[in-house]
Order: C-alpha cells, then structure tokens, then sequence
C-alpha cells in the first residue's frame, strides 16, 4: 500500500526522504501520475511538494537567477522572459497549456529524459542544479547532472531544491523538432546562449544520447573563431563555412539511437540542421540586437 | 482519507479517497460528473481538462491529495442545470459552427477555449490553435473547432444588440 506524504515545510520534507529514500517526489503530477495511470508498480512512498510555496518562486540575486524547483513551466515562460530568454522559450515548447501549468523544471529534472526540452538550454547557460538533504546543500553543474536515461546524480535521500543560473548578457535560443507541433517528445532539440560580457559560447543537445549532453567540440571551434576574428566587437557576419561547420562538430558528439520516434541517422542529420540554423539566429539576433547594448 | 474539494462552486466532502487517484476519478466516479471524460490518462489528449485554482490542466494527471480544499471548475460548470434553454455563449458557438462531432473531445476543448478566451479575448487562428494543441479531436473536425472558438470570441467581444435570431 503506497503511503502519499504531504510535508508542509521543506526541513520536514528533506526529514521525510532521509527516513525513506525509497519516496518519490511528486509536484505537478506530469511525470510520476503518468507512470501510475500505465500501470507501474507504485513507489511504496510518495511526497508531496505542492504545499511547499517557496520551492515555486524565483529571484534574482545579483548576477545570477534562482529557480525553485516547483516552478511551473508556465511560470517560467511567463516571468523570465527578460532575465532567462533561453529557458522561457524553452518552458514554451514544453507539452500543451495543460502540462505547462502542472509541470515542474525539478520535476523535468529528475525524471532526466534524454529528449526534455529544459535540459538544452540548462547546459548551454552552465546552470547548477542545488540539492538538498538533512546532510546539507550541495549544487551540481547541469553538465555533472545527468548519467543516462532517468538517471542523475541525485541521491535517494536528496530533493532538487532550486536550479542557479546567469543572468543573460545575449542572446539564447532553442530549437528542436518532434512528430508534432506539440505535446510531443523531441526527437531532437538544440539550444544555445551567447555570453558576450565573457565572449562565452554555450550549447545543450537533447534527444541524441543516452543523456541530454552540451556541444564541446562545437563550442571551442565557435568561441575560437569568434576570437579570431574580433567578431564579438565587429559584430561581422558569420560565413557560411562557419555556419557549417559548427553543426557537422555538433553531429559528431552525439550518441544517438534507433527508437520508435526516429532512426539515429536522423536524430544526428537533424541535431546538425538544428545547430546551424539555431547559430545563425542567435548570432543574427546578436549583431543586431544585443551588441548595440553591450 | 477524507477530502473536500469545491467543484463548481459546490463543496464535496468525501471518504475513503485514495491519495493518488486522479481527480478525473473523484469527480467522474466518486461526485459524479460525467462530463470530463477519461481517454489517455497520459495527459496528451486534453478530454480531462479542467480548471484547478483557475489553471487549466489534465485531471488525469491530478493526485486526489493535491486537490483538497481547492476550487475545481469542470465543464458541467459552463451550463448549470436550469441554465439548458440558453446555452453558455462557448457550447453555443460549438453548436453553431458545427463543431461538434462525436462530442468527446468536446468538454476538453471547452475547458480549453474558456482558458483561452480569459487570457486572450481576440485571438487569432494561430494562437487558438496553438492554445488547443493538448486538446486532440479523433474525428479530426479542427476546422469546425477553431471556427467555433472564434465566433464564440467574435460574440463576447460584441454581443447581439438584439436576440432575434
């Protein structure tokens, strides 16, 4: 019989799941309803974080945002579109209106699909996710986060408490393509932020490996001929070999798989379309937008 | 355990509730309000929409023990019985543009075309599609359903002066 826990602060919930590391977390219900409702085998606990107000707000502390981690994708959509324009545009492209005011960015993290669509965007900003146990506060870089279909490094008795990350200085975006216009898995997503303030350049793939999984090789080949060629104070036009290549790199770090959805072929031809495409409007979006106001 | 919950404007209070059945269950099997429909129960078809502190959502994906003491619309909510000889202006829409087929999806898409029309009076045909995009119709009549929505926006933002139809 599952026992349903329903802390009411969060030091009792962090007690809750040191006593049972068993429980599942539970907050809009999007991922852990979906299981049950299949007919899995229920978790033996369940703990309730909708009572947990704080974990649903946000705020700004200096350079940087700090996510709750029961924050609604609509939430996120809707309030941080100015200070996180990456992972608003991300919140949007999630499910339907239904999901977005029920899901989580927590909840998306620790069921850890390869294909989510927050993941991306979390690698390109270098987001640190904050977990929380009786044995203390630890952040893990989004980067260090995932270890494979599901899998984090959560531990049992730990609940993802927040997610901290930079405010933007450029421009971000992400891109993904799917079966349908919506409420769809990806099979494929790319995102992307440009950080001029430290000529930074950050990706996020999801859907092409066992885990969602930043663009390295990418990276370092755009940072280096951004540098080069002076491009982030020219603001120049990126060329079409540029373009090109930066995609091909990408394509070449992923480890994708044959499933239902789609053929590895596809997801690494499609994660290069994406990654050229998603470099040149956010470089676009750079020369003639941001470095105006830089 | 016991639960209260307010659908409707009426307040329940029942016994017995299972903490993880949905809410679609407490209210079709245990209230007994038929008109939200179970079909998925995986929150990708929008039959179970409702409205949970003002927030449209499935109820499928609604633990039971989340909805206590919360305020629930459903879309028995939209045409109170006593209210039947003058349909709400939505279903009203719906019957006139024929967007009514089978009627499963229907309720969904009401609940859906409601939240809309709260956050958006004018919508376009974009973004009435892309508001409806968790509601599927397995007649496929979303021609008909995205006209409906419109014409029900068309008539609240500028009622008949006269009801001579």
């Amino acid at each position: 019989m599952m026992e349903f826990l329903l802390p009411r602060h969060w030091d009792e919930a962090l007690a809750m799941m040191a006593a049972r590391p068993t429980t599942v977390p539970v907050a809009g219900g999007t991922e852990v309803m979906v299981r049950l409702n299949a007919g899995d085998a229920p978790p033996d606990v369940v703990l309730d974080l909708s009572l947990l107000g704080a974990a649903a707000t946000w705020r700004r502390q200096e350079g940087t945002v700090r996510l709750g981690a029961t924050l609604t994708y609509t939430q996120l959509a809707d309030e941080l579109s100015g200070l996180l324009p990456g992972v608003a545009e991300a919140a949007a492209a999630v499910g339907s209106r239904q999901i977005r005011n029920r899901g989580t960015l927590g909840g998306g993290l620790g069921a850890a699909w390869p294909a989510g669509d927050a993941h991306p965007i979390l690698l390109a900003c270098r987001a640190e996710i904050e977990l929380d146990s009786v044995r203390g506060t630890r952040r893990v870089p989004a980067r260090d986060f995932y270890t494979g279909p599901g899998r984090t490094v959560r531990e049992p008795d730990e609940l993802i408490s927040a997610v901290v990350l930079p405010v933007a200085d450029g421009p971000q975006s992400f891109a993904w393509v799917g079966r349908r216009a919506a409420v769809t898995l990806s099979t494929a997503s790319f995102a992307m932020a440009l950080w001029p303030a430290r000529q930074g350049v950050g990706t996020g793939m999801g859907g092409v490996a066992d885990r969602p999984l930043p663009a390295l090789a990418a990276e370092e080949f755009l940072a280096g001929v951004l540098a080069d060629r002076e491009a982030w104070r020219s603001g120049a036009p990126l060329p079409p070999d540029v373009l090109r290549r930066f995609g091909e790199l990408a394509a070449q770090d992923t480890a994708p798989v044959d499933d239902v959805r789609a053929s590895a072929a596809y997801r690494r031809h499609a994660v290069e379309v994406l990654a050229r495409r998603t470099l040149a409007r956010t470089w676009e979006n750079y020369r003639t937008e941001w470095r105006s106001c830089a | 355990m016991r639960m209260t919950l307010t659908v409707n404007g009426e307040r329940h209070v029942l016994d017995d509730v299972r903490e993880t059945e949905s809410l679609l269950y407490v209210l079709r099997e245990r209230i007994g309000l038929p008109g939200t429909k179970n079909a998925c129960e995986q929150g990708r078809c929008g039959s179970c929409s409702v409205q949970l502190d003002g927030l449209l959502c499935c109820s499928c994906l609604v633990p039971a023990a989340q909805v206590h003491d919360r305020p629930v619309r459903t879309v028995e909510g939209l045409s109170p019985p006593g209210c039947q000889e003058e349909p709400h202006p939505l279903p009203r829409a719906f019957l006139d543009a024929g967007a009514v087929q089978c009627g499963f999806c229907t309720p969904g898409m009401l609940m859906a075309t409601e939240d809309l029309l709260s956050r958006s009076p004018d919508p376009d045909e974009a973004e009435v599609r892309a508001a409806l995009a968790g509601n599927l119709c397995r007649c496929s009549g979303y021609q008909h359903i995205v006209d409906a929505v419109l014409l029900a926006a068309a008539r609240l933002k500028a009622p008949a002066p006269e009801a001579g139809r």
